[in-house]
Order: structure tokens, then C-alpha cells, then sequence
């Protein structure tokens, strides 16, 4: 029988349920036919009239429920999706999880269809104290709650059963890959013996399109939306802004093989290290994301010899690409061109908070498959990133470990190492 | 005692009633504490507004200044000033390794330019279009990343060089007290060996106090203490600027760099009772229960924020245990937000360093002249989440 403990004698972590929500569809069948399909959910924006924007295209989620209703509901909705497809894959369908929470979410802000329709309900003043007088005279908590930090979290808490405070966290483009972090560190405090991580993000507003569109970070290949994102080519020209939404249920490896629960696979190591040289860019010498990468080794207790498959951070941005190649061939050496790396961005673009726990959960379903997804859109390799990116087709390997990194704004760095099967 | 006992090596503060732990403690300790409010620029609410401050003594950089609102540069002020008083300010390789969790809520909106498309939208139908007219012209780049909830945490990393983790938690109060309770876990077991956290918040903008009054919490009526709002017009909330950041370390770590704590954080109780079923002032007794604390009358720093249910549940279950003398802080420095709990504990912390207790905060509070060897602190949330921390001498 493996091992329960890991090699600092710590509880080994396993996953014992998935969920998936992702421009391609919901749930983790769909999403994996289609991005193993070369698939892209890269679309024109119907959501918000698009004049005036340089960029147009997205990979919003237009068919659930609260697609319209603005980013909290729409959070809401994919952060429940798919934490009810991880909890009914883990078993715990119809009962309390019983376990902590952990939800990455995007801060959320009096959306604008509220502000403006609140601006009317009163005649008198303007600005802002207009608003605050037409607050006074509400009579319902919704618009308040969709102001809420803790409000997603809490609802989710109630719907699954969870158990105590839940946590709702950002660390930006980072935050799904820290939400499954917790998890894992709370597991081998031995303060529980599951938790549910989530990832979800359904904030594709005008605002945030404009907000990351005004600071470069976005694509303006508009004209055929699914060839727009394109990491690691040399005409790449930033991420497309994306929703999505991920759920992983942890549990120790001892609680889920005592259960006889089906193990996905094994959370071995997490690894962060904050940058402090700019707020958008990273270090030029690449050293935090390396020492972010080097930590969740050494936390799994892995040489680099025993990573075969690298689920990029991949944006899309010629700083990102740049950077984490830099990284990753700082670590990895020469052998960095034989492994193959490929980024699920793609084609789902990037799902911001979820990011982290979408690819965590693609990582997984890479190594049960034995099937790696492809990098698409790579017809012009950018001669500087020597990589074996996977380009634009699916390739069947057999995938042992997978580390997959996950690197945003405010210096964030997080990395995750992934493991088929208990050492 | 063991080496992984988590201990309070250093302590921020900045409200209405000053800057840094001894302005705090005189001010806490008058003989009548008094609030400093401002009841006309928010009118009809009242804010705690924020004290002067020299940005420069923790912000060397007018460049990093610049790219900061006033709740980041709040919070990175007051974050270094908890770094100056563990003596870890400017430590390169202890700032390296040093983890951060920090609660946090979102930055300001640019007002100017929310006005401009409200006073718009009265003459156009075609909103969706105003809006990006508006916002693509009008909206300054390096705004957004002062709005963005976890760039508190990388203003931080970039003027006080702490890096060796970086997680932002969100939740109102509720995340400061996981922030607490991560933060006093991770090192008992041995994940951390020192760490920051805390939270910042800056109620003098509109979009935050509207953030509140969407839920009518905020508390129209005069000044009030915090236990007395109840019946008043409005919601019972009234609140402050201020920040509240933590050193915490191991046992071990401390004793290493020969820094005398103010304090062991022994236990840290969380939850998220359901307030609209059952007995909420028994949760709240339930809470505090959970702490084992020493069968002995003892102080109690609480963070009730004043709105008139949670407030008075909380003061139901603190009458009823005559061994309990609290002392409602958010009556001297309005309500903090996610700097909640931390403020709480930092006071906690202070009243065992300095072997005293604080006077009553407000009429109502009972004199209490007993020892403060072991002090409680509690956060309940304005709408949702609850806290509470026992706090030993170390």
C-alpha cells in the first residue's frame, strides 16, 4: 500500500473530486473533449455593447442562469457548478461536506447595470450622494450582498455544508492555485481531514475589460477570436479575459482510502514566493517565479527529473511567456525542451481567479487520461522560447507528475505539483 | 510553553485616535477616553476620520506613493510600523522569508469619473455605450491596480521587501479573523516561523460607506457608543480609517532574536453561525466558550460593530457572564472593516505587555481593576462571521 505519509511525515493529500466550468462548456466531460480537441472558447462579446474598445472578444460564459446578472451572481454560479459536480464525484452527493471552504474569487463591486438603475430611483442630488440616499431607501439585501466579499463564500458554505469561517482569497492571476493551497496545508496541519477548493470568476465586465485593457494586458486580435491567444508564439499580443470556475475536493489520502473513495490523484507539493519588484512586472532575473517553482518541489519531495509535463501559466503576454520560460529553463536546464509544456489558455483564455484551480484540475485529468491538451494557435514559435509547447494538436504520454504554475499581478507566484499516483 | 507557541512580537496601529501602539495606549487609557469624529463631510453619517500622517516615515518612495491610494499607502504605513516594532523593518534575509497574510477589501473608485457617468446616463439611453466612452477616456490605468483587493499585500512586498508568501484574504471582519487564525496555525505547526498580517480600511470615500448603507447599516442618528445605537436612526454602524497589523512568530523565532513578546495568541475560535436561525447571542456564547479560558474574571477588547442586531446579541451574551469586563473599541475608533479583529487583538496584546487594563470605553462598560494576564478578544461581524481570540501573558 502507498505511503499515507509524505516524506516530511506530513498527511498525503488526495484528490477525490473535480469540477470544471470553462468557456467550453460545463462539467468535466465536455471540457475535456474539447480541449483535447483543439477546441477554443474564444468568442465575440455579446454580454455589453463593444464600441469604442480596442478589444471585443472574451471567453465569457453566456450559458448559465446568471450569464447576465452581473459578476456576483455569475461567481456565484460557476463556483456552485462546479463545486457540486467535485462534491458528487467525491461522495459526498445529499450529505454536509463537513469540511473547510476555500474560495478564490474575484473582488466584486456594485455592478453597473445596479449603480446606474439605483441612480434613477432618486431625483434629487447627484454622484454619489444621490446614490447613498437611494440606498437608504432599499428594502432588499441583494444589491448589498453583491457588495460583499464574504457573501459567495457564505452561500456556497450553506449549499455544500461546509464547515466553520469559509475563506474567500485573491491573489490575483494566482488565486485558484492559493485556494487549493490552503486546502492542502490545512489537511496536513491535521486540522480536517477533506476541504473543498474552489476557483471562479465570472467578472468579465466592461469595467474589468477596460481596466486590464488600459494597463496592455489584453489582445486585440479580434478579427478571428479563437486564434487570438496564442502563448509562446512570437506574435502574441496578450491574454484574453476569460470566466471560469474549478472545484477540487483534498482529502488525506488515509480518510479517502479508509472511505474507499476513487483517488484522482495527489496534491504532493505547493510552492509560493511573492515578487517585490513591480506591481505588473516581474523581476527581469526571473527569480521569484523560480524560487516559487523550486519551493513546491522541495515541498512534494521531487527532483525535476520526475516532472513530465509542465501546465504553463502560459498567458499569452509577451512578458509572461517570456518570463516563465526563463524560469522554468533556470530549473529545469536543458532538459526543459524535451518536456512537453502546453497552456489550457489557449483556448479557455484566462479565467483570472479560477485560473489556478482550472488548470489544477486539467493537470489531474492530463495525468488520468494520459492524454496532454494541446497549445493551439502555435504557427509562429517565437524563436527565443525554446519549448516543446505541444503545439496545436493532443498528445498521448503517460504523465506521472505535472508541476503547473500560476503567476499575477501584485508579485504573486504559486506553484503546484501534481502526482498520478501516491509515491 | 513550547517553542511553536505563537507570540506578538510587533504591533501597527493607526486610527482617528493616532499613529502607533503609544499614542493608542494613552489615548485607550485616559482617564475618559474620547472619540475624534467628524459628523459634517459625511453627513448624515459620522466617520472616525484618519489622524495626520506622514506618509514618508514607512514610504520612502514618492514613486511608490504615487502608485498607491490612500487604503494601500494606509496599509503599507501601518504595516511597517509593525515591522519597526518587531525590529524586522529593513532585516533583508528576515523580510525574505517572512509570510503575509493580509485582509482586505477593495481599493477606492475614482469618484470623479463615477459621477461624471451618472450625470450622463440622465441624458442618454444608450448606456452600455457611455460607459465605455467613459471609462476607456476618463478611467487612469494605475487606478485599477490600487483598487485591486491583493495589491495591498504586493505594495508591501515592493516598499518593505516581505516575500516569502503572499495571501489576501476577503470577507469583511471575517477575514481578518481567518487571517488571525491561518496566521496562529501555520506557525504552531511549524509552516511559518514568522509572519505579517493585517487589514486596512478607509472610510473616507463615498463608494465604501455606500457599500454598507446598501444594507441600511450605516447609523444616521448622533454619535453614539457603540452598545448604545439601538432604536437610533439607521443601522447602528458608524465608521472609521484606521489599520491594524501584526507581527506574529514562533516561540522559538522570538526568543532567537531576542525580542520580548507582548503577548501569546493561545487559541483562536472562528465561525459563521446563522443569525437568522436560532439563538444568536448563544452562538456567540458558544464562541467564547470555545477559548478554555482561565475560570477568572478577565478583560475583553470587542470589535462589536454597533448594528443593532449582532450588537445587541453580542451584549447579551457578554452581560451574562459576570466574570467578563469588555471594552467595545470600535465606540473610539469607528468600525475598521477587515482591521477588526486584528485592532482587537492588538489591544488585547498591549493591556498584558503593560500589566493594566483600559478604563471604560464608554458609559454602560463596568470598571474592571483585575489582572490582565490573560485578555479576550472577539470580532462579530457586521452582517455575517464571527471571531474570538484568547491572549496569555507570554
Amino acid at each position: 500500500m502507498a505511503s499515507r505519509k509524505d516524506h516530511l511525515g506530513r498527511p498525503v493529500v488526495a484528490v477525490t473530486g473535480i469540477g470544471i466550468v470553462t468557456s467550453l462548456g460545463v462539467g468535466k466531460k465536455d471540457n475535456w473533449e474539447a480541449l483535447t480537441a483543439g477546441r477554443s472558447g474564444i468568442h465575440p462579446i455579446t454580454r455589453f455593447p463593444v464600441d469604442h474598445l480596442n478589444t471585443t472578444i472574451a471567453g465569457t460564459i453566456d450559458f448559465l442562469t446568471s450569464s447576465s446578472m452581473g459578476a456576483a451572481a455569475l461567481t456565484y454560479e460557476l463556483a456552485e457548478t462546479a463545486a457540486l459536480e467535485a462534491v458528487d464525484e467525491a461522495g459526498f452527493r445529499g450529505v454536509d461536506f463537513d469540511g473547510p471552504l476555500f474560495l478564490a474569487a474575484p473582488p466584486v463591486e456594485l455592478g453597473w447595470a445596479d449603480r446606474l438603475e439605483l441612480y434613477r430611483k432618486t431625483k434629487d442630488g447627484a454622484g454619489y450622494d444621490r446614490l447613498l440616499a437611494s440606498a437608504r431607501g432599499l428594502n432588499s439585501l441583494d444589491l448589498f450582498e453583491s457588495t460583499q466579499f464574504g457573501s459567495i463564500a457564505d452561500r456556497l458554505s450553506e449549499k455544500l455544508g461546509a464547515r466553520g469561517l469559509p475563506i474567500t482569497l485573491s491573489t490575483a492571476c494566482a488565486s485558484g492555485a492559493t485556494a487549493i493551497q490552503l486546502g492542502v496545508e490545512a489537511i496536513r496541519r491535521g486540522e480536517c481531514e477533506r476541504a473543498i477548493s474552489i476557483g471562479a470568476d465570472g467578472s468579465a465586465t466592461e469595467e474589468a475589460l477596460i481596466r486590464f485593457s488600459l494597463l496592455s494586458a489584453l489582445s486585440t486580435n479580434n478579427e478571428i477570436p479563437e486564434k487570438a491567444s496564442k502563448p509562446f508564439s512570437r506574435d502574441r499580443d496578450g491574454f484574453v479575459l476569460a470566466e471560469g470556475g474549478a472545484a477540487l475536493v483534498l482529502e488525506s489520502l488515509e480518510a479517502a482510502e479508509a472511505r474507499g473513495a476513487e483517488i484522482l490523484g495527489i496534491l504532493s507539493g505547493c510552492g509560493e514566493h511573492a515578487d517585490d519588484f513591480h506591481r505588473t512586472r516581474s523581476k527581469p532575473d526571473g527569480s521569484p517565479a523560480i524560487a516559487a517553482v523550486r519551493a513546491a518541489l522541495a515541498d512534494a519531495g521531487f527532483d525535476t527529473g520526475r516532472i513530465d509535463y509542465v501546465n504553463a501559466h502560459g498567458t499569452s503576454t509577451p512578458e509572461n511567456d517570456k518570463m516563465e520560460h526563463l524560469s522554468l529553463a533556470s530549473v529545469f536546464g536543458e532538459r526543459m525542451r524535451k518536456i512537453p509544456i502546453s497552456s489550457n489558455k489557449s483556448m479557455i483564455g484566462h479565467t483570472l481567479s479560477a485560473a489556478g484551480a482550472v488548470e489544477a484540475a486539467f493537470s489531474l485529468m492530463t495525468m488520468r487520461e494520459g492524454v496532454i491538451p494541446p497549445t493551439i494557435n502555435y504557427d509562429q514559435p517565437d524563436p527565443a522560447i525554446e519549448l516543446d509547447v505541444v503545439p496545436n494538436t493532443k498528445r498521448e504520454a503517460s504523465v506521472s507528475a505535472v508541476l503547473s504554475n500560476s503567476f499575477g499581478f501584485g508579485g504573486q507566484n504559486t506553484c503546484l505539483v501534481m502526482a498520478r499516483e501516491p509515491n | 510553553m513550547t517553542a511553536h507557541d505563537v507570540v506578538i512580537t510587533g504591533i501597527g496601529l493607526v486610527s482617528s485616535l493616532g499613529v502607533g501602539v503609544d499614542a493608542h495606549w494613552s489615548a485607550l487609557t485616559a482617564t475618559e477616553p474620547k472619540p475624534v469624529i467628524d459628523s459634517t463631510r459625511y453627513a448624515p453619517y459620522t466617520v472616525h476620520p484618519l489622524p495626520e500622517i506622514d506618509w514618508n516615515q514607512q514610504i520612502a518612495k514618492r514613486g511608490d506613493q504615487r502608485q498607491m491610494e490612500t487604503w494601500q499607502r494606509l496599509g503599507t504605513y501601518t504595516a511597517g510600523l509593525a515591522l519597526d516594532d518587531a525590529g524586522i523593518k529593513g532585516d533583508e534575509a528576515l523580510c525574505a522569508s517572512m509570510d503575509m497574510i493580509i485582509a482586505a477589501g477593495g481599493g477606492e473608485r475614482d469618484e470623479n469619473v463615477d459621477s461624471l457617468i451618472l450625470a450622463a446616463s440622465e441624458t442618454r439611453s444608450d448606456t452600455g455605450v457611455l460607459l465605455n466612452e467613459k471609462l476607456t477616456t476618463e478611467l487612469r490605468p494605475t487606478l485599477f491596480l490600487a483598487q485591486l483587493s491583493n495589491l495591498l499585500a504586493g505594495n508591501i512586498s515592493i516598499v518593505h521587501k516581505v516575500i516569502g508568501s503572499s495571501r489576501t484574504f476577503m470577507g469583511e471582519e471575517g477575514a481578518g479573523v481567518s487571517a488571525v487564525e491561518t496566521a496562529a496555525a501555520r506557525i504552531r505547526s511549524g509552516q511559518s516561523t514568522h509572519l505579517l498580517l493585517g487589514g486596512a480600511f478607509q472610510t473616507e470615500h463615498h463608494d465604501m460607506l455606500l457599500g454598507q448603507e446598501l444594507g441600511g447599516y450605516l447609523h444616521r442618528a448622533p454619535w453614539q457608543p457603540v452598545w448604545n445605537r439601538q432604536g437610533a436612526e439607521g443601522g447602528g454602524l458608524i465608521t472609521g480609517s484606521g489599520a491594524a497589523f501584526l507581527v506574529l512568530e514562533s516561540r522559538g523565532h522570538a526568543e532567537k532574536r531576542g525580542r520580548t513578546p507582548y503577548a501569546v495568541v493561545s487559541k483562536v475560535a472562528s465561525g459563521n453561525a446563522r443569525r437568522n436561525k436560532g439563538d444568536y447571542a448563544e452562538a456567540v456564547t458558544r464562541l467564547i466558550g470555545s477559548l478554555d479560558r482561565p475560570a477568572k474574571e478577565s478583560l475583553l477588547i470587542s470589535a462589536a460593530s454597533g448594528t443593532h442586531l449582532p450588537t445587541a446579541a453580542e451584549k447579551v451574551a457578554l452581560d451574562a457572564d459576570a466574570t467578563l469586563a469588555y471594552r467595545g473599541l470600535t465606540s473610539l475608533t469607528g468600525h475598521l472593516k477587515e482591521a477588526q479583529f486584528p485592532f482587537a487583538v492588538a489591544l488585547a496584546a498591549m493591556a498584558i505587555k503593560n500589566h493594566a487594563p483600559y478604563p471604560a470605553f464608554a458609559s454602560g462598560e463596568k470598571a474592571y481593576s483585575g489582572q490582565t494576564d490573560s485578555v479576550l478578544a472577539t470580532a462579530v461581524g457586521y452582517h455575517r462571521f464571527e471571531g474570538a481570540a484568547l491572549l496569555t501573558a507570554a
